[in-house]
């Protein structure tokens, strides 16, 4: 099809203008994937519970395209909702290995950030960041629905403006 | 000719079903289990070693985290221990209050599992039905003491938080909302014919394998013993309510659920009598030392949890740190009798008995 | 406040106090029997806990304890066929390992205690008269090193399989000394 700009009329032009959003392919995609994290089922402790609750009736995680799986392959996010012991540690290494590129991680309540109320325990890692690497990270013990889904939206936040200036969110 | 070899199945510690990081590995022969080693630890956080640092008042938040669906009977079983230890009394409006909130929990945790079990076994609207109804008694909680899940809301020798004012009333509305509801539960699940083909007659143990594996809770129940601790043994105000114990006949998962369904059911009657008779004024916390420090010696005290019988065994060396402190946990001996009653079962029923015994992993590993 | 208006939790030890305690002559039975059927020096020390309400407790020697645990379970004046709870302790001098044990007919209960040495523990395992020790003897050994011939299955249960010392010992050295 012949396409000449300056065939366009004035009405056409706001029309189009109206309609047609331009922007980079990476922006495209980062759009897409902000809205359609799919989390791992990945309840560990007590954070478990009320990821539960947020993915249930009254909070409803489903409304921000956030679709819990039961498999790492068909997963984009892992929420590490509960501690992490040295005995589980390396087994969610691999699950963290058996998703597919891009993925991202959130270490959800005190336990996962930093080991929490346990960081002198014998048993209990000092926070998920020393095997996986950990894009948001967020408080509480455990943090309340509403805490995960800022998390959640905060991660959405990054996705983008990763992919629209292509730096990292941190160097901002 | 068709062969059937024999296979290693691992599930868990990340399988949906499992309810945390719990792990088995099956021995199957076609669909039929030979062999079953559950596998747990994955979750042990070493509560009891770091309660030998800390106080007792400071232990209370990790008795949250162990059981995490029933926070408040865990809070209750600790303080009640170290108040038997130094023989303190406890005012009656704090014991009111507590037992208030042991009782929601117990529905609340209750709901949690029925949400769950139902599904595990594949349908998943009961789920968010029971989550709508447990996000009041949560509220409710939020609103006495500022948290969702883990509450810390009982002290020795009392409770933290009075009830702010028409808190009790909300209690009393949750009531007849929660009964009617049941009634809901019951017409959209339990004559479900998938539903009850899937768990009537499975995982059947007679009371005599209960007692000796030390079931507690409705795993013993199911078998037809009526051992409910706040009968037997009365604690807390248990003796002054009238309340029935249901308990089952032939000790499959279908008793079990008819039971925990039916055990909601007296909450809300216990409630009810407690609302009723809650006490006008008074104070939340009994005469208690600065400092906490029970007598050389030691105690266990034993109350029923939503999943059975927790202890807790307390050394104390008159220190204001426990010398050892050790809970039984009903999870972790409830557990025990299922590599016995999954040897013969096909795979699928698997996960209905696992869901029917009603674990809690933060529970199991401690 | 009237005497029965008081709040449940802690009257147990005050009733103790004022009459002969029915626990008493439990005790006595059982160490009686204990005495009799399996050897004479098999109860160590038997006394009533005040503080727990007056639980008989009975303090046997570790080589006449599954013995003892097998007279716990069948004999009728006993019948403790179900165990609530066993715990391992470590005192620094000794180990003990704490049984409470219920009769689920008479409602007697028991606490029992063993005591090993502390440098080579072990104690027998009690998995055959009762498969609730099965899971918590492994827990103890895991935890606190106690070995108790006899077990079906004596594995770590909580730690990984390849875990260096025993945690809950009293002078267990964590592994990361930077927290």
């Amino acid at each position: 099809m012949e396409f000449r700009l300056e065939s366009i009329t004035m009405e056409e032009r706001r029309e189009l203008e109206r309609n047609v959003f331009m922007g980079t392919l990476e922006e495209l995609k980062a759009w897409a994937r902000s809205n359609s994290l799919w989390p791992l089922t990945f309840g560990l402790a007590c954070c478990a519970i009320e990821m539960m609750g947020t993915g249930a009736s009254h909070y409803d995680l489903d409304r921000f395209g956030v679709l819990f799986r039961t498999s790492p392959r068909q997963s984009d996010v892992m929420i590490v909702a509960g501690t992490v012991t040295k005995k589980m540690g390396p087994l969610l290494k691999r699950l963290y290995d058996q998703m597919p590129e891009p993925k991202w991680v959130i270490a959800m309540g005190s336990c996962a950030t930093a080991g929490g109320p346990y960081v002198k325990s014998y048993a209990v890692m000092k926070g998920v960041d020393q095997i996986v690497p950990v894009d948001v990270y967020i408080p509480g013990c455990p943090p309340n629905p509403a805490a995960l889904i800022y998390g959640i939206n905060k991660l959405q936040e990054k996705i983008r403006y990763e992919a629209k200036t292509g730096k990292r969110v941190t160097d901002r | 000719m068709i062969r059937t070899e024999e296979l290693l199945l691992n599930v868990g510690p990340q399988h949906p079903s499992t309810h945390g990081v719990f792990r088995i590995i099956v021995k199957l022969d076609g669909e039929v289990i030979t062999d079953a080693t559950p596998v747990m630890g994955y979750l042990h956080r070493g509560t009891e070693k770091l309660a030998e640092n800390l106080n007792y008042t400071q232990i209370i938040p990790y008795t949250d985290r162990m059981d995490y669906v029933s926070a408040m009977t865990n809070n209750y079983v600790l303080c009640h221990a170290v108040e038997t230890m130094m023989g303190l009394q406890i005012p009656e409006r704090a014991e009111f209050l507590r037992l208030i909130v042991m009782e929601l929990q117990r529905v609340a945790s209750h709901l949690v599992w029925w949400g769950t079990y139902l599904l595990d076994i594949g349908a998943m609207s009961p789920f968010l039905y029971a989550f709508r109804d447990r996000e009041i008694i949560i509220n409710l909680f939020n609103e006495l003491c500022g948290a969702r899940l883990t509450y810390n809301y009982m002290r020795v020798g009392g409770v933290k938080w009075d009830a702010p004012d028409g808190w009790i009333d909300k209690v009393s509305e949750f009531i007849p909302y929660m009964e009617s509801k049941l009634e809901e539960y019951d017409r959209l699940v339990s004559g479900n014919e998938i539903f009850l083909a899937r768990i009537k007659g499975i995982g059947v143990y007679d009371a005599e394998t209960a007692v000796s594996y030390g079931l507690s809770g409705a795993n013993l129940r199911c078998t037809g013993l009526n051992w409910d601790l706040r009968k037997t043994e009365p604690y807390s105000l248990y003796d002054r309510f009238a309340f029935d114990v249901p308990v089952g006949r032939t000790g499959d998962c279908y008793d079990r659920y008819r039971i925990r369904l039916e055990e909601i059911r007296q909450s809300l009657r216990i409630l009810r009598q407690a609302v009723e008779q809650f006490p006008e004024g008074g104070e939340t916390m009994g005469k208690v030392p600065r400092v906490i420090r029970p007598p050389e010696g030691e105690v266990y005290v034993r109350i029923e949890s939503p999943r059975g019988e927790i202890g807790c065994h307390i050394v104390s060396k008159g220190k204001a740190e426990p010398y050892r402190l050790k809970f039984r946990r009903p999870s972790f001996v409830n557990l025990q009798i299922l590599p016995k009653l999954l040897i013969g079962e096909t795979m699928t029923n698997l996960i209905t008995i696992l869901g029917g015994i009603d674990i809690v992993v933060g529970e199991v590993d401690c | 406040m009237s005497e029965e208006e008081k709040p449940g939790g802690t009257l147990p030890e005050e009733e103790e106090t004022m009459q002969p305690s029915p626990q008493q002559a439990d005790l006595d039975e059982a160490v009686s029997l204990l005495c009799s059927r399996v050897h004479d020096e098999a109860v160590a020390e038997a006394y009533l806990n005040e503080m727990n309400g007056g639980m008989p407790v009975l303090i046997i020697r570790s080589e006449h304890w599954l013995e003892a645990a097998r007279m716990f379970r069948s004999e009728p004046a006993l019948g403790c066929d179900y165990l609530r709870n066993l715990s391992g302790v470590d005192y620094e001098t000794y180990m003990e390992t704490v049984y409470h044990l219920l009769s689920m007919s008479t409602g007697k209960q028991y606490a029992v205690k063993v005591r090993t040495d502390r440098d080579n523990p072990s104690i027998p395992s009690v998995t055959a008269v009762w498969p609730a020790a099965n899971w918590n003897e492994r827990e103890v050994y895991d935890l606190l090193g106690i070995d108790f011939p006899g077990h079906p299955d004596l594995r770590r249960i909580m730690m990984p399989d390849d875990w260096a010392g025993h945690p809950l010992r009293k002078d267990y050295e964590p592994l990361d000394p930077e927290v």
